[in-house]
């Protein structure tokens, strides 16, 4: 593989994944619990959307066949998205969307530490701004896991099942062949502290689900793509 | 040597005039150059960075300040976006920070939040996430109101 062709996949990597993720945190506009929590997850869909352009952007100069970030955005299909299957899991109630935001931005800001300090400036100075807005989103996550798992006895039902449905795609975020392995024990770690305070166990181990890396996706994200994507295929290139 | 370098400093000058005039479209009492958002003007260009990356008053800024070159007769400046080093609320300047509290938002400090309307310090965070993506909502919990403020990013 030509050294621009891995700089396509890696960002493609991490375009995607912020683009699916800010996505699904659309949908929740105007039907989250609260006013503040809607603002709060509306304001992180939106960061993330602008992390995808940046990213995305970069992959279609490295690919240099003429596709711009919105290209990549509304013209692929399924097997081309290369997202991990985490942030395709649909939203559930207001548990389960938390329990893949804390799982996903506690690695995300440290995947986007190592970017910032890799040698491609391009993705560090795309990393170094969006690392600053993830920090927002750690805390946002990790305060409503505490929250709900310190909180009722429904509110800690919910998040025990958030948490257990999003587990199975955590192996993949640290899958040696195109993840980020020797993030591992410092994202044990963090997620281990909150869920201490939250007075929650760590999910029991189970068999990952993988695939998201190489195009082979739940059945959910198809359906976003319909979504996202009708108005660019039914009117491609519409302006207003 | 010495009067091209005068030219080119009074040309930085009169374009950083011109551009403290184009206000932010969200927080319209301070202008683009208050909130850092201008980072350098050179001979052939105007260089900005976006706050956020998502902003997505970032293409309104954009356009609003070519608006104001192209008024101005500067069609030819072009305009450049950086994203190093990442904007930061260091950048907004003393008098913008004037500006934002005078308009009832508490500018960002790293110390207690003051409350723009009576000044006490007792406060409390309401939402991190405010109105824009540079605020956040606190209320006063002397004089009850609540208000912006922009957070320390």
């Amino acid at each position: 593989m030509s050294p621009e062709t891995q700089r396509f996949h890696h960002a493609i990597r991490l375009g995607d994944d912020a683009l699916i993720l800010g996505q699904r945190l659309s949908e929740w506009c105007g039907h989250a619990p609260m006013l503040e929590v809607d603002l709060s997850l509306a304001n992180i869909g939106l960061d993330l959307i602008g992390q995808a352009t940046h990213f995305l952007g970069v992959a279609g100069e490295a690919e240099d066949k003429g596709r711009d970030a919105d290209a990549l955005a509304f013209r692929r299909d399924v097997l081309d998205f290369k997202n991990c299957l985490l942030v395709e899991q649909p939203n559930g109630d207001f548990a389960q969307t938390i329990a893949r935001q804390f799982l996903f931005s506690n690695w995300q800001e440290l995947l986007l530490h190592e970017v910032s300090a890799a040698p491609d400036p391009a993705l560090s100075a795309i990393a170094q701004k969006a690392v600053k807005e993830v920090a927002y989103h750690c805390r946002f996550a990790n305060e409503w896991t505490v929250r709900m798992g310190d909180g009722t006895e429904e509110s800690r039902t919910r998040m025990i099942a958030g948490l257990d449905w999003m587990w199975r795609f955590v192996d993949e975020l640290f899958d040696p062949k195109d993840g980020a392995p020797s993030l591992r024990s410092e994202w044990d770690s963090r997620i281990a502290k909150v869920l201490t305070q939250a007075g929650l166990e760590r999910p029991k181990p189970r068999r990952g689900a993988k695939g998201g890396r190489d195009g082979h996706h739940s059945e959910h994200l198809g359906h976003l793509l319909t979504e996202m994507q009708f108005l660019q295929r039914a009117y491609p290139d519409a302006k207003w | 040597m010495v009067a091209a370098a005068r030219t080119t400093h009074s040309f930085k000058d009169r374009v950083l005039e011109i551009l403290s005039h184009v206000p932010d479209p969200e927080i319209p009492c301070v202008s683009v150059v208050d909130l850092g958002i201008v980072r350098d003007v050179k001979a052939d260009a105007v260089i900005i960075t976006p706050t956020y990356t998502g902003c997505p008053a970032t293409l309104a800024i954009e356009a609003d300040i070519r608006a104001a070159l192209d008024k101005a007769g500067l069609s030819a400046l072009k305009i450049e976006t950086v994203l190093t080093p990442p904007w930061s609320t260091d950048w907004i300047s003393a008098e913008g920070r004037e500006k934002l509290r005078a308009y009832g938002i508490a500018p960002p400090v790293k110390t207690a939040v003051q409350c723009p309307r009576c000044g006490s310090a007792h406060t409390e965070e309401l939402s991190r996430f405010g109105s824009t993506p540079c605020k956040s909502l606190h209320r006063c919990l002397d004089c009850r109101e609540p208000f912006d403020r922009f957070k320390c990013h």
